[in-house]
């Protein structure tokens, strides 16, 4: 009952946050500079002024502001996010077209940089002072201070040029044809870089951020309560110290899941990954606002639904929060 | 008979180095018998908790034992490795600690944190071990013990949490329980019932205990034989009759003497002093809104009026959520009153703006409770008092030549001015926070259980401390306090608050010797020890 209502609450409050993102989005896109009829016919070769006016006529770009302001609106509310000039395709197909890779690499990097660094975080915290907490907070400062373009390019030059031990770019073996199983081992190898690279900054975080909560924790009442009871470190270490531990990580586990669809551009394009990142990139270079919109409004959708679902978590896991309201 | 279930002997502690004395107990030579409860009493950092914890193997790293034997139900506790402190733990012996708050996993349910331990040392079968936790639940006395079971620490008060951690304690049965200090962070009357709970479970199960506490009304109250200890040395042992009826050691005196008596001093008159503080009518609720559920309400103050004479002391007594803290806040305005009048002197400051009420603040100050937090520990003693008075215009030089004389007023050195907070005492904190509130020279002097988290033999000293300078100044003082003995020899009346409500309030004699409502006469009838420090407090 309280959960439903949690629940029709954060909903409400998050239908609307997206319709003040979606106008502040178009807002902003048209405060930029350039001319998209411009940009459009500029690429076609031939760009007189009556091409150009008839561009605009076709595309609603000769309206009055608002009056596109209002188009634009209206076609969201019925979940039509508009069709792209350049590619001459809906928006909305685009990015079910490339919303699977993304999610694909962004999802492997999420669940790894969360079960690597939270273990990792909790190994180092049960060996404090010995070495191996030491090489794991090293490695993780060193993760955590590298640029993620530059990881990326290491680890190509590294795996793929030098090694050869896997593929350099893209999605999966062009011209190969595989299916079922052999094809998702071909993507799966194709994954591994990519996914590695955006991982590490979290996983980093992660173990740092566990490691601290970990030992501080372990200097609460109610650990001494546990010893005193005679449970073993091994049970007081698993549901009484790592329980409470978490809490945080999950907090930080929602702000990485919300970046899942827009967070990636730097590694889908160094990588070549068929992603929304690409398709983002792309269309802003070419100023092809309705893709940009489109991109903008999805991953704005999914940042609001994963707080409400990183909230719903965080009740599951501390059974204060929904005392509190 | 049987032999003691704990024998301590000999017993050394070694502190780390560089610490302020080489060892936290020496030499100490304990022994409790079955069914026995032994006190031992001391001041903060005598060492108490130590020798507690050095029983149940759980002294933190730095604290090793030096000397000595622990031989809990014959076993060499000194000398048993991981496993066997493990079994030893919750088995032989269970423990309760001072912050009921703190010390339950606030991510488990009740229960299954009581099944955990018949799990931890391979007890029952699973449907067993919830018809115990159940069962032991029922005997703390907790209410609706099958919904509480599934209940979460938050969901529960201080007092069921206490509870909650002695079914625990208590759950296989073990001869000994270990008690630290379990009743400090609880209200009088919850201190009176989980007393009363421990009492009836040792005479029911034969359990011996070790209570740990620095309260001696609480020793009087249960303590079969009491140990005393000072700066980690055992200065006196034996029958609670004996020690607590004729002393032998000057430090235990001591210790005797500074439990205020409940029987108030004679009183002031103050007839002829005018009115400088008064509130009528000062009403708070605190509300919580949701969205959707209903909005859910505490009503903090409902119609409290009173008024303070100059040179007169009002204390505000009651439990944890009567609201008195929140009256206090009030007057100072640090909290907002939704409505009634504060007249102070003669400005009515109740409906002031915050630019129109600046001036007007510094005539009621506060002493906080926590000699601890309440102090910036980045800023040196001088800055802290003279902060204050600079804010009103007063050159920092001016202000500090009068610092100094503050510091010798409360009893420090002039040259503390330069020091930090951490170079301080709990006592000599509570010190500074008195100068610092005096340094603006108020009318009005608001106390915030400001003696509560100090030792008796300190609190006696703040006590005489407030009482002096109110005379050398003829300060008003608003005393908020939960400890019905520091109200009976501070306080010229008193006001009774339950439930945001006054329900009593009158001269602090007469109150003491004729309460009229229920609530007055319960609150007096908790508190630990009674009658029996009529003779010894030197201020009767």
């Amino acid at each position: 009952m309280n959960l439903i209502m949690f629940l029709l609450g954060r909903v409400a409050k998050g239908v609307v946050v997206l319709m003040a993102i979606a106008i502040l989005n178009f807002l902003l896109i048209h405060a930029a500079p350039g001319d998209p009829a411009q940009v459009m016919a500029g690429q076609g070769g031939a760009a007189d002024e009556e091409l150009l006016q008839q561009l605009r006529v076709q595309y609603g770009l000769d309206k009055p502001f608002l009056t596109q302001l209002g188009i634009y609106a209206g076609s969201y509310l019925q979940f039509d996010l508009g069709f792209s000039y350049r590619q001459q395709q809906s928006v909305l197909s685009l990015i079910m077209d490339r919303l699977p890779a993304t999610l694909l690499l962004t999802g492997s990097a999420f669940v790894i940089s969360l079960l690597v660094g939270t273990l990792m975080g909790m190994l180092a915290a049960r060996r404090q002072g010995h070495w191996s907490d030491g090489a794991i907070t090293t490695v993780s400062l060193m993760f955590y201070a590298t640029p993620l373009f530059w990881i990326a390019l290491m680890s190509q030059i590294i795996f793929s040029l030098k090694l050869g031990w896997l593929p350099n770019v893209g999605y999966e073996t062009i011209g190969a044809n595989l299916s079922g199983f052999a094809r998702m081992l071909d993507i799966g190898r194709h994954l591994i870089l990519p996914a590695m690279t955006l991982g590490l900054f979290f996983t980093a975080v992660y173990v740092r951020m566990m490691r601290a909560s970990m030992l501080q924790v372990a200097g609460s009442d109610f650990v001494k309560t546990a010893r005193a009871k005679g449970l073993s470190e091994g049970v007081i270490l698993r549901h009484h110290i790592a329980r409470n531990a978490i809490l945080p990580v999950v907090t930080l586990a929602g702000l990485q899941a919300g970046q899942l669809v827009g967070g990636a551009v730097l590694t889908e394009t160094v990588f070549a990954w068929p992603g929304i990142g690409r398709l983002m990139f792309d269309a802003l270079t070419q100023r092809d606002y309705p893709i940009l919109l489109g991109v903008f409004f999805i991953s704005s959708a999914l940042v609001i639904g994963f707080n409400i679902l990183t909230e719903l978590v965080y009740r599951i896991v501390d059974p204060r929060i929904g005392a509190q309201g | 008979m049987t032999g003691p279930v704990l024998s301590i002997e000999g017993l050394t502690l070694a502190l780390p180095p560089l610490s302020d004395r080489p060892h936290a107990v020496e030499n100490i030579t304990l022994k409790i018998a079955p069914g026995e409860t032994l006190c031992v009493v001391g001041e903060s950092g005598s060492g108490k908790s130590m020798i507690a914890h050095s029983v149940m193997g759980l002294l933190p790293q730095a604290v090793t034992p030096a000397a000595g034997q622990i031989m809990l139900n014959g076993r060499d506790v000194l000398r048993l490795d991981q496993a066997g402190l493990q079994d030893l733990r919750g088995r032989e012996a269970g423990m309760i600690f001072q912050e009921p708050m703190t010390s339950l996993n606030p991510v488990m349910r009740v229960s299954d944190q009581i099944v955990e331990t018949f799990a931890a040392h391979n007890l029952h079968s699973r449907e067993e071990r919830k018809r115990r936790a159940l069962a032991l639940l029922t005997e703390a006395g907790l209410p609706d013990p099958e919904r509480l079971a599934r209940a979460y620490p938050h969901e529960l008060s201080g007092g069921q949490r206490q509870r909650v951690m002695i079914a625990m304690a208590l759950a296989l049965e073990p001869k000994l329980l270990i008690a630290d200090e379990p009743t400090t962070a609880l209200d009088v009357t919850t201190q009176a019932q989980i007393l009363r709970l421990i009492e009836n479970l040792r005479r029911r199960h034969g359990t011996a205990v070790l209570f740990i506490t620095h309260d001696m009304g609480v020793v009087a109250e249960i303590a079969d034989r009491i140990a005393v200890l000072e700066k980690g040395v055992l200065v006196e042992e034996g029958l609670a009759s004996e020690v607590l009826g004729a002393p032998k050691h000057p430090y235990t005196q001591k210790l005797l003497a500074a439990v205020p008596s409940l029987t108030p001093p004679a009183p002031k008159n103050l007839a002829a002093a005018p009115v400088v503080f008064s509130v009528s009518d000062l009403n708070k609720t605190y509300r919580k809104r949701s969205l959707f559920g209903p909005t859910r309400e505490v009503v903090a103050a409902d119609g409290i009026t009173f008024s303070l004479r100059r040179g007169e002391t009002i204390g505000i007594v009651g439990e944890s959520g009567s609201g008195k803290s929140t009256v206090g806040r009030c007057c100072m305005r640090l909290i907002e009153p939704e409505a009634g009048s504060i007249i102070l002197g003669e400005t009515e400051i109740s409906g002031l703006g915050k630019a129109a009420l600046r001036p007007h603040r510094k005539r009621i100050q506060m002493v906080f409770q926590d000699p601890f937090a309440c102090l910036n520990p980045r800023q040196t003693i001088g800055r802290i008092i003279t902060d204050g008075p600079v804010a009103y215009g007063v050159p920092r030089s001016e202000a500090m030549v009068r610092a100094r004389e503050l510091l010798e007023l409360v009893g420090l050195s002039a040259n503390a001015i330069d020091r930090y907070p951490h170079e301080f005492s709990g006592g000599q904190r509570q010190r500074v926070g008195i100068a610092r509130a005096l340094a603006l020279e108020p009318d009005v002097l608001v106390a915030d259980e400001a003696v509560s988290a100090l030792d008796v033999s300190v609190q006696a000293q703040i006590l005489r401390l407030i009482q002096d300078i109110q005379q050398r100044l003829g300060l008003a003082i608003l005393f908020v306090t939960h400890d019905l003995r520091v109200a009976a020899q501070i306080c010229d009346r008193i006001v009774v608050m339950s439930r945001g409500r006054i329900v009593e309030e009158g001269e602090t004699a007469a109150v003491f010797a004729n309460p009229r409502h229920d609530y007055t006469r319960q609150l007096l009838g908790a508190v630990p020890g009674g009658a029996a420090f009529e003779t010894a407090s030197p201020r009767a």
